[in-house]
Parts: structure tokens; sequence; C-alpha cells
């Protein structure tokens, strides 16, 4: 570990709803500057490992430390993007009001300044959002509205980026710009995402965690087919995104 | 429409003029807590307090009349009722979420059956239906001068936490994440809610508090592109609905407090319709 230090340390961590065990004996070191892909099969525990983190749940036993600090002292030092599916689609709030909510930052009055005010145009405009600003956040499109709230959490700063699958409602175009936002952010955040496809996003994430009750890391260059199969613990197909066919198409031998 | 006119000029109609200037400023907090309401999704729980409000009276009354504990009125067994209700229903909002409505159909029907117990072992005769559903015609001065400081309360106390409410409302657990004591801000919400119901069911009884929290704020989320336009246009509609209902009842001979709700929900579906049939939503 040259000079790299913990931005999140996790320790025999275990969580359990009721008496359904979801995380159990975790140990995750998350160095400065890592990137980090969380995958793994639906129910797994991939949200909870990453509730955990942010604070929003408590664990059973074990402890993660953020910094040195507890997850709710290092709040304001994370990003965080979550599944856009929950939002109220009647609420009147435009997209930039909705950006500026990454500029909170405590309990009281929150008003905003004016440096506030330009990091949001800053967030809006590598979200490519600049144009939407002051549309209704009901009224765009749903990738529009996810990449609305990529900018929120961009706004906000911060030392480490979480994603709860943000390219689920997003193009393969947008996708790939998408991607080249976080290589930016990387250089100078530590960035962790929760994704349901694996195979693309290898092209970008230094490591994979495989999240299945327990956590086990694989650096992205052992990602093959074995490996997929044993996180998802079943037949399943695999599409390749990284290769180019000839214009006449591609033969098979 | 003249004989509402000239009974708002007629000096020996002082109370008519009372209950219009007073539902006018009546609808700034209407509007304002009504758009949080709405907007929060929180209006069962708004039902609750109001209904729960009733407790307060009838032990109010009961202490006043049967024991003869005259500083504690139906006012402050009102005002105690509605913080605790609001009490209650942050904590099971925060510990028992999956709880949350069996406890506000609990506190909605026994608040309101100690009420009427109350009621019935005090001394002399009071009537529930005045508490259910008011009579704004009744307005004292006093009770001018109360909602002027409810309006006081709710626009200093809205516009020092509209940042922070907005972000409670629009998306909780994002507000925590950025360092906002959600549970906290909650709590604080619920008693400006609890505090507009107890000072206005005064004014306008149980019933309609809930009819003029809700109807005005949901036909203006319809056109508000934000929340500061969405309480404006709320206190507006307000203001109309209150303003029309009484000179029609006036004129009509109706009881006031149900034509009003009648006319906010005529126009509630009108402007669903209207929405509709333009192709908006």
């Amino acid at each position: 570990m040259t000079g790299e230090t913990a931005a999140i340390a996790i320790r025999d961590l275990s969580f359990a709803y009721d008496d359904i065990q979801i995380l159990c004996n975790v140990n995750l070191d998350i160095w400065q500057g890592d990137s980090l892909c969380i995958v793994g099969p639906n129910g797994g525990g991939k949200t909870t490992l990453i509730k955990l983190i942010l604070g929003l749940l408590s664990p059973d036993c074990g402890r993660i430390s953020i910094f040195g600090e507890s997850p709710e002292e290092a709040r304001l030092r994370v990003g965080y993007v979550p599944q856009y599916a929950k939002y109220d689609p009647q609420f009147p709030i435009s997209v930039l009001d909705v950006v500026m909510m990454g500029r909170l930052a405590g309990t009281l009055r929150n008003r905003f300044s004016a440096r506030d005010k330009t990091a949001v145009m800053h967030a809006l405009d590598q979200a490519g959002l600049a144009d939407l600003a002051s549309r209704p956040f009901p009224a765009i499109s749903g990738g529009q509205r996810q990449r609305t709230l990529i900018a929120r959490a961009l706004a906000s700063g911060g030392d480490i980026l979480i994603l709860d699958e943000p390219t689920a409602n997003i193009d393969h175009e947008s996708e790939i710009k998408f991607l080249d936002l976080l290589r930016g952010l990387n250089e100078r955040m530590t960035i962790l995402m929760v994704t349901h496809e694996v195979g693309f996003a290898s092209t970008f994430f230094k490591r994979i965690a495989c999240v299945n009750r327990q956590v086990v890391i694989h650096p992205t260059s052992e990602l093959t087919g074995q490996l997929i199969q044993e996180m998802y613990g079943g037949d399943l197909k695999m599409i390749r995104h990284d290769h180019r066919c000839s214009e006449e198409g591609h033969r098979h031998e | 429409m003249n004989d509402f006119l000239a009974a708002l000029a007629d000096p020996n109609l002082p109370f008519f003029r009372y209950a219009v200037l007073t539902g006018i400023f009546a609808s700034i907090p209407f509007g304002m807590i009504g758009t949080y309401v709405v907007v929060r999704r929180i209006s069962y729980i708004a039902g609750a307090i109001s209904h729960c409000i009733l407790g307060g009276v009838g032990a109010g009354l009961y202490l006043q009349n049967a024991l003869g504990i005259t500083w504690f009125g139906p006012l402050h067994g009102a005002i105690a009722v509605a913080l605790l209700a609001s009490v209650i229903l942050a904590m099971v909002s925060m510990h028992a979420k999956q709880r949350e409505d069996s406890v506000i159909g609990a506190l909605w029907s026994v608040g309101m059956a100690a009420g009427l117990i109350f009621i019935a072992k005090t001394p002399g005769y009071s009537d529930p239906m005045s508490y259910l559903f008011g009579n704004i015609l009744l307005i004292t001065r006093s009770d001018f001068f109360f909602v002027l400081a409810l309006d006081v309360l709710v626009i200093g106390v809205i516009g020092y936490f509209y940042n922070t409410f907005l972000a409670l409302c629009f998306d909780e657990e994002y507000a925590r994440l950025r360092g906002i004591r959600t549970h906290l801000i909650y709590l604080l919400l619920l008693c400006l809610v609890a505090m507009t119901i107890v000072l206005l069911v005064r004014v306008v009884g149980i019933v309609m508090v809930i009819a003029l929290l809700t109807l005005p704020a949901a036909i203006a989320g319809n056109f508000a592109r934000n929340i500061l336009q969405m309480m404006v246009l709320s206190t507006i509609f307000c203001i109309l609905f209150i303003v029309f209902g009484l000179g029609v009842s006036y004129n009509l001979d109706l009881p006031s407090g149900p034509v009003i709700i009648i006319f906010a929900a005529v126009a509630y579906l009108a402007a669903i319709l209207g929405m509709r049939v333009l192709g908006k939503n």
C-alpha cells in the first residue's frame, strides 16, 4: 500500500433484516482513489451494503469507518446517487432546485451562497443538463432525471461518490459519456457503483466486489464467464460489448 | 353579490366583516401548510390531528366546568392534544413506519371518543357539531388576532426553514445524508401543522380544516412549478372559496362551512377534469 489510505474500512460486518441474514462477516477495505463496481444477485445485499456505508442502516455487529470517522460523521464527504424510481411524479420542483439540494449541509436554515450556485451550475454542466435547469423535474425523461440525481451528487462535492444503479435508464451512448465522466472524477474521488450489468462496467472499474451475503473482491482483469457464473450462481448468457464486427458480420468457427 | 357587499358594509353586521377578514387571513396558513400536507402526503395525519383535537376540547371543557379548573380551557386542551398527537405520529414514522396508518386510525377515533365522553359528562350543553363544522359567523375579534398571530408564526418558520422543508418533502433519505436531522425537522413540520389546525378549528371546525388544508393545495399542485408558487396559488384559491362561499351561503341562507367545502370540492373536480381534457398529466 504505497501511500494509499483507507477511504472506507469495513470490519466483521453483519446485518440482518428481522431474522434474515443479509450480510455476514464482511471485511472490506476501499482505498482512496479506488473505483469499485458492486455486483451480485438481487437480494444478495448490494443496496444494504451501500446503506450501511452511508449510515442509513446500522450494522448488527462489526464496524464501518470512513476516513476514520463513523458513517454519520463522514456524511458530508460522501456524494450519493440513489435509484431514481421512487420520486413523486407530481412534485412541483425544477431540475435546478433538485441539484441545489446537493449543497445542503445541516439541519437549520440552509440558505445557498453564490459559491453554492457556482458549484451547482458546474455540476449541471458536467451532467449535460445546463439547458434543462429551469425545466420541471417530473416533466423530463427518465434518463435526464437520472442525470439530475448524478448532478446533485456532483454538486455536493466530497471525497467519495456512491451510485446505486445509475445507468439503469440511460441509453448506451449516454452511458459511455457517463463512464467518461466517472473516469475524470475518479482522479479526485473514490467511486463505488452498484450495477446489474457486469461486462461493460468492467472497462472502467479497477476492482469488482461480488456481494452475496459475503463480499469477495476481484481485480477487473480476473473477470471471466466462469467468475460471473459463480457470482450469480446459475446459468446466464453473456453479451460481449467490447468487440467490433467487420461490415460483413463475424464468423464462427 | 350586491347583498353580499351591502352586508359587508353594514355597521350592524360586524360579525360578517370579521368572518370575511378572518377567512382571508386564515387562507395564508391554509395555503402554506396545506402545500406541505399535500406534497408530503400527510393529509391523513392532518385528519388524525384535527379529529384528536375534539378530545382536548372535551377535556378542557370538562376540567373548566365540571372540576372548576378555570385556567385550563378548551383551547389549552386542544393545543396539548394536537402537539401530543404530532409527537406520537413523528415517533411512529421513525420507529414503526409499517404501522403508521393503524396508529392514525386509532388516534383519530380515540380522540373523538374521548371528546364525546368528556362533553357528555360536562354540565351545561355544548353541541359537538359546532366543533366539527365550526361557525365562521361566530368569530370574535380575539379569534381574528389569533389568526394574525398564526400567520406571523407560519410565515416566519417556513421562511426560515424553506429549503430544509423542501428537502424533507422531496427526498427525506437524501436530506438525512446531507446532515439534516430529518426526524426533528419532520416533528417541527407536524407541530406547525398541529398549531395551524388548532387555531383554525376555532374558526372553521374540524372537518373544514381538512378540506381547506388539502383541496386548495391539491388544485394549485396542478399548475405550480415550485413550492412557493404552490403556496401562493393555494392561498389565493382558499381566499376565493371562503369569500365566494360566504357570499353564497349568506344569500341563500345556507350554513357557511359546508358551502365553502362544496365549492372547494367542485373546483378540485373541475381542475382534475380540466387537466385531463387539456391532456396534461
